[in-house]
């Protein structure tokens, strides 16, 4: 088990490395920083001195070496913006996207599985008919027009909710949380529906389709067989033999949901690094685009290492091929 | 009192191109403790017959009409929970291959102890302990340490003896063996008859054996009901319908088996193949292959009827009121 994390982690390293090596590459070649950063009106001898000091004199790969070297120390550089550290900068926004997507995730799989179920158990009812018909709209719709449309329901119309923002927020340690205020809560329901339905209906209709390939199985009508309750069957037998996709897709889809949820951030005016990452492009701040594109990386390789120790986890067979080749 | 009786089961699968009808009154008994064989081509009938018995069939299957009687209880009219609590308490099952049978994702005592648990009302110890017994029963060596194990780290053989100590484990007083050995070793396959006779015998549970293998049937079964196209053909004690075959597609099957006694030249075969049931041919469904088929055979579909054994076969040959006809035609 353990030498199975480690060969994760260790492949796991040429990949940070070589995104690492896109986003510094985009120092180089997307944009002037210097100019940006001296606005208009400057002198030649300010502009070397700046070049000098951010150390774009040297050449490529001792720049990257330094780089790496200080992103390891956890320092991004500065906004060329913002003229602050992206470090700090992106843990103060860090907790509200992972808010608003764990919020959205979680929505997704409490709401999907078991509508999901559902549908696989009872494909023919009515009901089932109205849950495919309406998720293939989650599926269909692009998401900033959902979002713009919760709006002009729940807010413009019958004014519950709020369009904006984040409501008020409390202050844990560096973080900052919008789950325990009452305006906080309010202010996350409609970002996190928007965020959530595309993947709630996907995975609907993916434990929907495992459920009806699983209950076809043998295993599935010998339990029936052996007279347990159909509770027992479909919840236990079934909807276990479903997990080891559902587990894939969910992983896959939570670091795609903290990835893009610049659309819904943008939507809401929430104040996440879906923002942020789109004001720095707005404006060529490379530092920031670099972090964010390291820093999703980094989320996605954590994940998918999650989403491979929870196969191990569900499935037996797995676990055993997996003793066989770490033994030898 | 028979301990299952079967009365004029009918099931039909309805299709868009019209209704097919899958098993066609059929009609047999099984008394407490016996082994009745269940032979037939792949398309019979005798896996569906099975199937109905537990209420299993596969939508948009359904059972079309007759009675389900056992232990003098009508059980096709009982409500799906009531029909529950009979599957594995009352009727066991064993399926065809042990490798898709069991839940790959639970280890097989949690399978035996839940099975139990649900059944026997045991609690969790009571129902380990037991599992464990069971394992030992039916022959899993070192079943205190197996017991824990999942059922992709035991042979074909191997599983297939845990699905027989799962369909026993509720002590049910009937088993229905669908193709038990066929997806088995042939070495493996007499061993796993001679568990199941066995522990039937020592439970006193009967035995419903559907196979293709005539030769399973011969060494374990007490009488055999050999079913064509739906529809039981010849029903009788073993050694009658092996012996003394009384229609002519069971002498057909007999005269496909090579005898070990002495060497023939070639094995007798049946021509033709078994009717789809689209097309199944008006009057006995076997007239297009059977050797003495007469003009009656074409028109009038023959029931079960008396011979002058103890064999009760559905042909024309065995009613007195043909008989001329079918002598006059031979001659």
């Amino acid at each position: 088990m353990l030498a199975f994390i480690v060969s994760r982690l260790l492949q796991a390293i040429p990949v940070m490395l070589t995104v690492s090596l896109i986003s510094f590459a985009m120092f180089a070649y997307v944009g002037d920083p210097v100019t940006i950063m001296l606005g208009q009106d400057y002198t030649e001898a300010q502009r070397e001195a700046l070049v000098r000091e951010l150390g774009l004199d040297q050449p490529f790969f001792v720049q990257f070496v330094e780089f790496l070297q200080n992103v390891l120390r956890g320092d991004f550089g500065i906004s060329y913006r913002l003229g602050r550290p992206v470090a700090d900068l992106i843990l103060e926004r860090l907790p509200a996207t992972l808010e608003l997507a764990l919020t959205a995730a979680l929505l997704a799989l409490l709401v999907g599985v078991p509508l999901g179920v559902y549908t696989g158990l009872y494909r023919d009812s009515w009901l089932s008919r109205v849950f495919l018909t309406v998720s293939l709209i989650g599926v269909s719709l692009p998401t900033f027009l959902i979002g713009i449309l919760l709006i002009l329901v729940f807010a413009v119309i019958l004014g519950w909710l709020p369009s904006f923002g984040r409501g008020e927020t409390v202050t844990i340690g560096w973080w900052s949380t919008g789950l325990l205020t009452a305006s906080g809560l309010k202010a996350l329901i409609l970002p996190a529906v928007t965020l959530g339905l595309y993947q709630m209906t996907l995975i609907m209709r993916l434990v929907r389709s495992e459920m009806l390939e699983v209950l076809r199985t043998d295993y599935i009508k010998f339990a029936r067989a052996r007279g347990l309750p159909d509770r027992i069957v479909h919840f236990g037998h079934a909807l276990k033999n479903t997990l080891v996709p559902v587990i894939t897709i969910t992983g896959l889809q939570l670091g795609a949901i903290i990835a893009f949820a610049i659309v819904t951030e943008t939507v809401f005016q929430w104040p996440g690094m879906g923002l942020l990452f789109i004001q720095a492009v707005a404006n060529a701040d490379i530092p920031i685009m670099a972090a964010y594109l390291m820093l999703i990386a980094l989320l996605f390789v954590v994940i998918n290492l999650i989403v491979d120790l929870l196969y191990y986890a569900v499935d037996p067979r797995l676990r055993s091929g997996l003793v066989a080749s770490s033994g030898r | 009192m028979p301990l299952l009786d079967v009365r004029n089961l009918r099931v039909e699968f309805p299709t868009r191109r019209g209704t097919l009808v899958a098993v066609d009154d059929v009609s047999f008994s099984i008394e407490p403790g016996e082994v009745l064989g269940v032979v037939g081509e792949s398309g019979a009938g005798k896996s569906i017959t099975g199937a109905a018995i537990i209420r299993l069939i596969e939508p948009p299957g359904r059972i079309a009409g007759g009675e389900i009687w056992l232990d003098g209880r009508r059980i096709d009219t009982l409500p799906p929970e009531r029909m529950r609590s009979v599957r594995g308490r009352e009727i066991g099952a064993i399926f065809q291959d042990p490798l898709t049978t069991l839940n790959p994702l639970y280890t097989i005592g949690r399978q035996l102890a839940e099975t139990m648990q649900t059944h026997l009302g045991l609690g969790a110890k009571e129902a380990r302990a037991r599992a464990i017994r069971w394992l030992e029963e039916v022959g899993i060596p070192a079943a205190a340490e197996r017991i824990d194990a999942y059922p992709h780290q035991f042979s074909g053989g191997m599983r297939q003896r845990v699905v027989i100590a799962l369909a026993l484990c509720a002590e049910p007083k009937l088993v229905i063996a669908d193709e038990p050995t066929t997806a088995l070793d042939v070495s493996i396959q007499a061993q796993v008859i001679a568990l199941l006779k066995r522990l039937c015998r020592d439970h006193g549970t009967a035995v419903m054996l559907i196979t293709h293998d005539m030769g399973v049937i011969a060494e374990t079964a007490d009488r055999v009901a050999v079913m064509y196209a739906g529809r039981i053909a010849e029903i009788g004690p073993v050694r009658e319908v092996v012996k003394h075959p009384r229609h002519p597609y069971t002498e057909g099957l007999m005269g496909s088996i090579p005898p070990l006694s002495h060497r023939v030249r070639r094995l007798a075969q049946i021509e033709g193949a078994m009717p789809r049931l689209t097309d199944i041919p008006p009057g006995c469904a076997f007239n297009p292959r059977c050797p003495r088929a007469f003009d009656r055979c074409r028109r009038d579909r023959p029931e079960l009827m008396a011979t002058d054994g103890p064999n009760r076969a559905a042909c024309w040959l065995h009613d007195p009121s043909s008989r001329d006809e079918a002598l006059g035609h031979a001659a």
